[in-house]
């Protein structure tokens, strides 16, 4: 059986979620948010996960070690807003068995 | 004042999917859409980006997708009104709708289908606080008439296609060009990430990175802004002009005022029956609407335009029967007089 890792997602509001995600479905971050409904339909995954929006903006407080930014993720963040050095466009981060504890936070809504 | 059976604000594909089924039912349908092309994201964000849940399409590029609604509906010669975004409905004595642009340009239907998608693509504005103050006194989010900035000082903010084009194309006719990015490196053609890059080393453009525009001051009309480049102390740049652009993102807009149900940024629909909102008469297909179960994929749109097609051919021919045709069976006659069916199979002895 494939476990579930744990997530812990402070959303706009300030709330901090301490979420279960599943690591055998191909999930990103951005997808679950949005399965725990933590940020309202319309203002995450506008773009459905191309890394050409950046609804889905999120800060790393954790110290995981996450795999590099593509090409993509890094020109959306050079044009998105309220972007800070630990920013990560949630679409484009796999949730894997070795993210187990990560915590992170919504960036504002743009 | 254009008149047709079925409006359809927005022309992606459950839109442009909508005209061939309405024209299945002899009824013609009108398109708006604030994007100067049919397609909606399939061609304005993803044309060259795979899709592989069309039914019988085991890929297709969305730009391709949309070449063949466009072909799939051209029989039934639709009518478009691009690059506007419907603003206002108002419904009339007669119970008809007059939709209204932001350009002016009036559409009459006794239906209007909203087949937004995500809503009207927008620029995407930078969180300057005094931002909307300066807008048309000197921030401009678009550039409609580059004469404007002959010779002004202008500075524009940006990383991608459009802000290196238009500083190139605006280095030959402004006093002085200063391209800002938060990065050192561009994402655009390499056509002109070269070109911008001979222009700063010949001291056309004046190319600050990385920085950002961090204030914007002036009495009425902007007059100088400030920058801040990483590391480094602001500085204050005099310009005439500041163009921020960052891309456009997609808002539900004017459409979010027009008295429907709204929940979760999408509009409220009867899924039971056939996808009409809470005003009688206006309907709501594809990834605008909501309702329980929702899913957004371009083949449910295709399914919600169907559907919706039937309920507007009732509104609009009240007390007419309605029996659902097999295309394979009675074939197509489009608007422009074509006809296609089926071959006939001959019958004939054999000796």
């Amino acid at each position: 059986m494939p476990s579930n890792i744990h997530i812990k997602i402070t959303d706009r509001n300030g709330t901090t979620h301490d979420v279960e995600a599943p690591t055998d479905m191909a999930l990103n971050l951005m997808e679950v948010v949005r399965m725990y409904e933590l940020a309202p339909e319309g203002t995450i995954g506008v773009c459905g996960g191309m890394a050409m929006c950046a609804s889905c903006q999120c800060y790393i407080h954790s110290t995981h070690d996450l795999a590099d930014k593509s090409d993509n993720e890094e020109a959306m963040l050079s044009e998105a807003f309220h972007v800070k050095p630990n920013s990560r466009l949630g679409c484009q981060v796999q949730v894997l068995p070795e993210l187990e504890g990560l915590e992170i936070e919504l960036a504002p809504e743009e | 004042m254009i008149k047709t059976d079925i409006l359809i604000i927005g022309a992606g594909p459950t839109g442009l999917f909508a005209v061939f089924e309405a024209g299945l039912l002899k009824l013609k349908c009108h398109l708006i859409d604030a994007l100067p092309q049919p397609g909606g994201q399939c061609s304005e964000i993803y044309p060259k980006k795979p899709i592989y849940d069309i039914p019988a399409y085991p890929e297709i590029l969305a730009g391709e997708l949309t070449e063949k609604l466009l072909e799939q509906s051209k029989q039934f010669k639709p009518g478009f009104t691009l690059g506007e975004r419907a603003e206002t409905i108002e419904k009339q004595s007669d119970g008809t709708f007059v939709v209204t642009t932001n350009k002016g340009t009036q559409h009459c239907a006794p239906v209007v289908a909203i087949a937004g998608g995500l809503g009207s693509f927008e620029p995407r504005k930078p969180a300057l606080e005094n931002i909307e103050n300066f807008e048309d006194k000197g921030v401009s989010y678009m550039i409609k008439d580059p004469e404007v900035y002959l010779d002004k000082r202008v500075v524009i903010a940006g990383g991608g296609d459009s802000a290196l084009d238009w500083s190139i194309f605006l280095s030959a006719v402004a006093k002085e060009v200063t391209l800002i990015h938060r990065r050192t490196e561009f994402r655009g053609a390499l056509d002109s990430v070269d070109k911008v890059q001979e222009l700063k080393n010949n001291g056309v453009i004046n190319l600050i990175t990385p920085a950002e525009v961090t204030g914007l001051f002036g009495p009425d009309r902007l007059e100088s802004i400030e920058v801040k480049k990483t590391d480094e102390a602001p500085q204050l740049i005099k310009t005439d002009a500041f163009i921020p652009l960052f891309g456009l993102s997609p808002k539900l807009g004017p459409i979010a005022n027009w008295g429907l149900e709204i929940e979760k940024n999408a509009i409220k629909v009867n899924n039971a029956l056939d996808y009409q909102t809470n005003i009688p008469g206006v309907f709501a297909i594809g990834d605008v609407n909501t309702y329980p179960g929702k899913l957004k994929l371009i083949l449910c749109g295709f399914h919600e335009a169907t559907l919706m097609c039937q309920a507007a051919y009732k509104i609009i021919n009240p007390g007419k029967r309605l029996v659902l045709k097999y295309t394979t069976v009675s074939g197509i006659d489009g608007f422009d007089g074509t006809r296609k069916e089926a071959p006939k199979s001959v019958v004939k002895s054999i000796n």
